[in-house]
């Protein structure tokens, strides 16, 4: 038999039974949806947040005072075991490591901020000029903070663009004077709109010097040293440098915690890439059983054409045709399938990204080719039971079923 | 020389522990372009012969002369290749693929050989012309009248054009009138010189053949032709 006749015949096989033909169509098309949006969903929530935190800045190395983790007996801490605060000085200091491009030194705290009559609620970034660029944020209005000695705050703020449209709305917004807590401070900038960024929404941000903000507060601590080492190599470098000049101005003490970004994204890298690996592998299972349910439709096939079967072999069918032809209705079956499916998947993606636009749900290239042949290897592996079968009956038999 | 020869078939079911002997030291030789007609009651082995003549099924013990040629020892291929060239069958209830139409269901044997479908065209045509069927080729089974799918049916069973037409009760699901068209059709081809076995109850149709044979538990009671050799 010629091989488009063997396809033809298959697929008029498996067009005569619609019903049949499409519920397991149906079966095998949910499997592979579900690979196509389950590892959409995955892998996008794996982008999502390396996105997100990439956006924070690059090869940052990021300073936190006090050390997480259980060290062993040290007489630095038998002295006294209350770690030391993160000043400005530190954070001055670490501007000599050999490896550090930039420092920029954070305090946060939240304030009032009210003009015009208009008041609210913000959160209140005490840092020096270089916390912008690092931070990659971007003046749409004015300019940063200006350079300047970091002990000695000027009575500048740069806003962000929700702040400047709340309190301003389409006046603009450089040159006026506003009221920080009890703070008179003038607007120098204004920030480009970038929304959320991990948990601290940059749109609601007022960004002051750090003397300023700490006296604002009245504390000489710092939140964090952002450092931003000179290149991807040199980030383990910064890391060990920033750690030995912190140590050696705490009298040798490792109080504070040092985390690079690059670790912190390759941890979420991997977790969420296990984590989509492990959806892809459930949403597997129900390809597992849409391939047995091929078997099943065509193991029906088989006892419902045993007339067609034991006729096909009185006409001179030698048995290699009868299970090709068999074969080729359970790929077809499951082909169509994979292809429905596919495209249902990649639909469902699309429906995600719609409706959650910040959410990156494209599914991974290797999980649609892993789900496909996945779909289309059950499905042949699944059609051979049935096809050997259909074609050892016996056609006496089978002649006598009709 | 004889188209079929038959020597020493044994065709033994086992149904549980009982042996039952379908076909007993049997031997038989039909000539080429001969009409026989195989009655005989129920359980006689008559189908079982028809089933041997057909290949669609092994003897116990003896051999099965086609053509000349040993065709027992051959292996399922082989013989499903003797069955595609060689032979046609007819059956009592026609065994149409429903979903095909009447052009499909004549071709089919054509498509199962691999021909070249600008061939098979060519000859289903022809056939749908000699079958008057002409304005039936793209009915399916079901919008066909039982004369009319019989037809179809021998159509399909003449288009490979086989030495040897195996009919079993071609006329069983068939009014009389009818019945009566297809075995003139049937005789017809036989004129033409195909070699045709019909199996049979019905003892007018059976008296039509050129050669009668009756079986009974599985042995040749009665054949009209060793009669006539050799009466007694």
């Amino acid at each position: 038999m010629r091989l488009a006749d063997t396809l033809r015949f298959a697929r008029d096989a498996a067009t005569g039974y619609p019903l049949r033909t499409a519920l397991s169509v149906l079966a095998m098309s949910i499997g592979v949806a579900a690979v196509v949006i389950l590892t959409a969903l995955g892998d996008g929530a794996r982008r999502y947040v390396v996105g997100q935190f990439s956006s924070i800045g690059t090869n940052l190395v990021i300073v936190l005072p006090g050390r997480s983790g259980t060290g062993g007996f040290n007489p630095a801490n038998a002295i006294t075991t209350t770690p030391r605060d993160l000043t400005v000085d530190d954070a001055a200091s670490l501007r000599r490591a050999a490896a550090v491009s930039r420092v920029a030194p954070l305090a946060v705290g939240t304030s009032e901020i009210s003009f015009g009559g208009r008041l609210r609620e913000v959160m209140v970034a005490g840092s020096t000029s270089d916390f912008i660029p690092i931070r990659n944020f971007e003046v749409a209005q004015g300019r940063g903070l200006p350079d300047e000695d970091w002990n000695r705050g000027s009575s500048v703020a740069v806003i962000g663009s929700k702040v400047r449209d709340e309190l301003f709305g389409n006046e603009p917004a450089v040159g006026h004077l506003i009221r920080v807590g009890d703070r008179r401070l003038r607007i120098v900038g204004v920030l480009k709109a970038v929304g959320q960024g991990l948990g601290m929404n940059t749109d609601e941000l007022v960004i002051v010097p750090v003397s300023l903000a700490q006296a604002m507060f009245n504390s000489n601590t710092l939140f964090r040293i952002l450092v931003e080492a000179r290149s991807r190599e040199a980030i383990p470098a910064a890391r060990e440098q920033v750690m030995e000049i912190l140590k050696q101005r705490h009298r040798g003490e490792e109080d504070v915690t040092v985390i690079t970004q690059d670790a912190v994204l390759a941890t979420f890298d991997k977790l969420l890439g296990a984590l989509t690996l492990g959806v892809a592998g459930i949403a597997a299972i129900s390809l597992a059983v849409a391939g047995i349910l091929v078997m099943n439709v065509m193991l029906v096939a088989v006892t419902q054409r045993t007339g067609e079967i034991g006729l096909l072999k009185a006409l001179g069918a030698p048995a290699r045709t009868i299970r090709l032809a068999f074969l080729a209705e359970a790929a077809m079956l499951s082909t169509v399938g994979a292809v429905v499916g596919y495209l249902l998947g990649q639909l469902g993606a699309f429906a995600l990204r719609q409706a959650f636009p910040v959410f990156p749900a494209y599914p991974p290239d290797w999980a649609v080719i892993a789900g496909l042949s996945t779909a289309l290897g059950t499905g042949l592996l699944f059609g051979v039971m049935p096809a050997r079968r259909a074609a050892r009956l016996d056609p006496v038999q089978a002649l006598m079923k009709h | 020389m004889a188209l079929i020869e038959l020597a020493g078939i044994e065709r033994v079911f086992q149904l549980g522990d009982s042996e039952v002997h379908a076909l007993t030291a049997l031997d038989l030789s039909i000539g080429a372009g001969e009409y026989v007609a195989v009655m005989g009651p129920s359980g006689s082995g008559k189908s079982t012969l028809l089933n041997l003549l057909g290949l669609l099924d092994r003897p116990n013990a003896g051999t099965y002369r086609l053509e000349g040629r040993d065709v027992t020892t051959l292996s399922p291929d082989e013989q499903a290749r003797v069955r595609s060239e060689r032979i046609g069958f007819v059956f009592q209830s026609f065994h149409l693929v429903p979903r095909l139409t009447a052009a499909e269901n004549i071709a089919l044997p054509m498509t199962l050989a691999g021909i070249p479908v600008k061939e098979r065209h060519e000859r289903v045509a022809r056939a749908l012309v000699n079958f008057g069927l002409e304005n039936r080729a793209d009915h399916r089974p079901d919008q066909l009248s039982g004369g009319q799918r019989q037809r179809v049916a021998i159509a399909r069973a003449t288009i490979m054009q086989p030495a040897l037409i195996l009919a079993d009760e071609p006329t069983g699901n068939l009014d009389r009138h009818t019945g009566e068209e297809v075995v003139n059709l049937l005789e017809g081809l036989n004129a033409s010189g195909v070699t045709l076995v019909v199996v049979t109850h019905d003892q007018t149709m059976g008296a039509r053949a050129g050669r009668q044979i009756v079986m009974e538990d599985g042995r040749l009671q009665r054949d009209s032709a060793r009669n006539a050799d050799a009466p007694g």
